[in-house]
């Protein structure tokens, strides 16, 4: 935005003023996720720059916060380094095991929200959809309502899920599904849906629903008309729609905590144990190792975005 | 599936006009009017289906769950369940009938089967809920009972404890004899029922939930206006600047958006801790002592500088697709009629930008009610909100009606504004990036 050439001077010196005070907000967003990456390489137990890490002196520096990670939990954390410490390191580590459990259930939540999302998106977007105002309503409800609330009903539902059938007069027996895999799955998955419903439905107003009829047209059945016209098209907001949903889960703790069983200890969950009792530039580390993924995912859907944007014909921002 | 799908078709190769009747029809002699109803009812049974697993499985595993915690805040029969007989008694004697021999004698009764079956610290808690201090005055009963109390009953269970033949708690007691109540709605808005069951306020020490529902709107609202003082002039600047290097600078605003609510947590308490990096700052720019070092964190000051960061990306997106799309003349317009920069922006580009501005403020302001992990790790004592309330009486007192309760009157206030919300913005104007 450059000043026009009538611009008094009190304008110009607003102007600064404006473009100093919009640098110092973009400062406030981005300051604290980066000054965790330098102190989590800080040789000592603080968390504030050494004097030894402002003079740059290699001492200053160290890896020990990450090693860590590797080491917290396991059973001989001191053995040499050879490939029975490694072996130990997998099955053992605290963290590792958090991030093992965090993936499982990342993924298979991905998959239930991902599948589900984009069929019901494809059904939202037709312009003949039945009480499509009140049914999206629903299902972006949970992203609205806040996630202790979600959390108290599910803590309820999933110690005893055959329960609401007794309000049918019915009393069947059945387990539970608090503390298993399965729970904590199914719960990410209802959390991650709006994610996925938003970006796809999003994806798909820039669909051209005359390609489908051409593709029918031309002999092809729903099934191909789908795999090679449709799919195609919308996949790229279908990709972000399942990021979306990935991170959510990747970073969901309060679920967890109300349904999760000891099995179930994700990496959020172990970082919230960490940062209420007590809290150790571990956590740092940890944090680090997150933020490089979510530049990551970010890059990602940035190329998607672009791609999707190009592929529906529409000019890039 | 062309057949089928598309009622065209038919229309336009076979509807070679009106026949005897004057009604148009398709190839196969149906009457035009019929087909297409019947179309276009499959079509949107097709587009129904597409749906239907997704509603299904919300329903289940959200819908349902959140009916459940409902029937919870009214419905409490830890009583009722386990001291049947006197439940019984409360249930034939109406209010204000002075406790009788019978309905000792059903207090004896059942309190000896509660101390056997070891539920008797249950219904202790449930009347401990609504009379607080009682709930070992029926475990200590309990271990005297089970032995077996001898008649006359209302000496011997005197004897135990004057407390027995408190008008409040028989009163209790007959409110908890029915399962479903709704005095942990009356709790939830510091509210009781007195010995006639009349609602009165409750004793001023007891008063916390109002205070904290007025502190959860309070700070929600403060949070809501750091998030627009700070969000406003970002957005302003990421929609007029060149395409190319707004880009890039929207990537400084998603880069939190997608970055770990824990991790963006962490890191404030990292920056504001006494020994922490601002306060250094400050101390080596000679702002303030190394002595008078600023308690930032675990007070209100940290759970408003935490969420304003966290909820800043959810103000600046939906301003900053408004302003995209503001056309810049007008501005220039007002200018060359003569107005001041001051009144241009405010008489001509603001009013422009209010449609962002009130979806941000409103989403915003939604999702800070309910917020819970951030005042929880950086809240301290004064900066909780009703949520870490809610949690609370899930995971430590472990009174779950009350927690539901609690969460049945937050849900009602975030439904009222999701509703407004969906008026105003209308959901499918929600973006993400």
């Amino acid at each position: 935005m450059a000043l026009p050439t009538y611009a008094s001077p009190l304008e110009k010196i607003w102007h600064y003023a404006y473009l100093v005070i919009c640098a110092a907000i973009f400062f406030f967003l981005i300051a604290p996720i980066v000054v965790v990456i330098p102190l989590s390489f800080n040789a000592e137990p603080y968390f504030t720059f050494t004097d030894k890490m402002l003079s740059f002196d290699p001492d200053g520096y160290s890896l020990r916060w990450y090693d860590s990670l590797l080491t917290f939990g396991m059973a001989r954390p001191d053995a040499p380094r050879d490939l029975s410490w490694w072996a130990d390191a997998w099955h053992n580590a605290k963290w590792v095991n958090a991030a093992k459990s965090s993936i499982i259930i990342g993924v298979f939540s991905t998959l239930i929200a991902t599948v589900l999302g984009t069929l019901a998106a494809l059904g939202l977007s037709r312009p003949e959809m039945p009480w499509r105002r009140a049914i999206m309503a629903i299902l972006i409800s949970p992203m609205i309502v806040p996630i202790i609330i979600t959390a108290t009903g599910m803590f309820f539902f999933y110690s005893n899920p055959c329960e609401p059938l007794s309000w049918l007069g019915l009393n069947p027996e059945c387990g539970r599904l608090a503390g298993t895999y399965l729970g904590v799955i199914l719960a990410h998955a209802t959390l991650g849906i709006p994610f996925v419903i938003i970006t796809v439905t999003a994806t798909l107003i820039g669909f051209d629903q005359s390609l489908n009829r051409a593709a029918a047209s031309l002999g092809a059945n729903p099934r191909t008309t789908f795999f090679r016209i449709t799919m195609p098209l919308i996949l790229p907001g279908v990709i972000s729609g399942a990021l979306f949903a990935f991170v959510t889960s990747f970073d969901e703790v309060v679920a967890v905590l109300f349904i999760a069983g000891p099995d179930q200890q994700t990496i959020p969950r172990q970082m919230w144990n960490g940062i209420r009792e007590q809290i150790s530039p571990a956590i740092l580390a940890v944090a680090t190792l997150l933020v490089i993924f979510s530049i990551a995912l970010l890059t990602t859907v940035e190329l998607l975005r672009r791609r999707s944007e190009r592929l529906r014909g529409l000019t890039p921002r | 599936m062309a057949k089928a799908l598309d009622p065209h078709a038919a229309i336009v190769t076979e509807a070679a006009g009106p026949d005897e009747g004057g009604t148009l029809r398709t190839a196969d002699g149906r009457p035009l009017k019929q087909a297409l109803v019947r179309s276009s009812r499959r079509a949107r049974r097709r587009a129904f289906l597409l749906v239907l697993p997704l509603l299904l499985f919300i329903l289940i595993t959200f819908v349902v769950p959140i009916g459940q915690m409902l029937q919870r805040s009214v419905k409490n029969d830890g009583f009722s369940a386990n001291m049947p007989s006197l439940s019984a008694w409360f249930h034939e004697n109406p209010r204000g009938t002075e406790p009788d021999d019978a309905a000792w004698a059903a207090l004896a009764e059942d309190l000896q089967a509660a101390a056997k079956a070891r539920t008797i610290g249950v219904v202790g808690t449930r009347i401990n809920y609504d009379m607080p201090g009682t709930r070992s005055l029926f475990t200590s009963a309990g271990r005297k009972a089970r032995s077996g109390v001898e008649p006359p009953y209302k000496e011997a269970i005197l004897e135990m404890d004057q407390k027995w033949g408190d008008p409040k708690l028989w009163s209790v007691m007959r409110e908890a004899s029915s399962p479903y109540t709704s005095n942990f709605y009356l709790a939830a808005v510091d509210r009781t029922r007195d010995e006639q069951g009349d609602i009165v306020s409750a004793p001023a020490q007891q008063q916390i939930y109002v205070k904290l529902f007025m502190r959860t709107f309070w700070l929600s609202l403060v949070i809501t206006f750091m998030t627009f003082l700070l969000g406003f002039p970002i957005a302003h600047l990421l929609a007029t600047l060149p395409m190319r290097r707004s880009n890039l600078l929207m990537i400084l605003v998603l880069l939190p958006f997608w970055t770990s609510l824990l991790v963006r947590t962490t890191a404030w308490m990292v920056l504001l801790q006494q020994q922490g990096v601002v306060n250094d700052v400050l101390v080596w720019l000679g702002v303030i002592g190394n002595n008078q070092r600023l308690q930032m964190i675990f007070n209100q000051t940290g759970t408003i500088i935490a969420m304003t960061h966290i909820l800043l990306p959810f103000m600046i997106l939906p301003l900053y697709s408004v302003m995209r799309t503001i056309n810049p003349s007008y501005v220039r317009a007002a200018r060359s009629l003569g107005a001041t920069s001051w009144t241009a922006f405010r008489r001509i580009y603001f009013p422009q930008t209010l449609p962002g501005l009130g979806a941000g403020a409103l989403l915003v302001f939604i999702l800070a009610v309910g917020y819970y992990i951030t005042p929880a790790l950086v809240g301290g004592s004064s900066g909780q909100l009703i949520s870490n309330m809610i949690a609370m009486h899930m995971t430590q007192t472990l009174n779950w009606s009350m927690a539901a309760a609690l969460a049945a009157l937050l849900l009602a206030g975030v439904l009222v504004l999701y509703w407004v919300y969906d008026r105003l913005v209308g959901i499918d104007n929600l973006k993400l990036g």
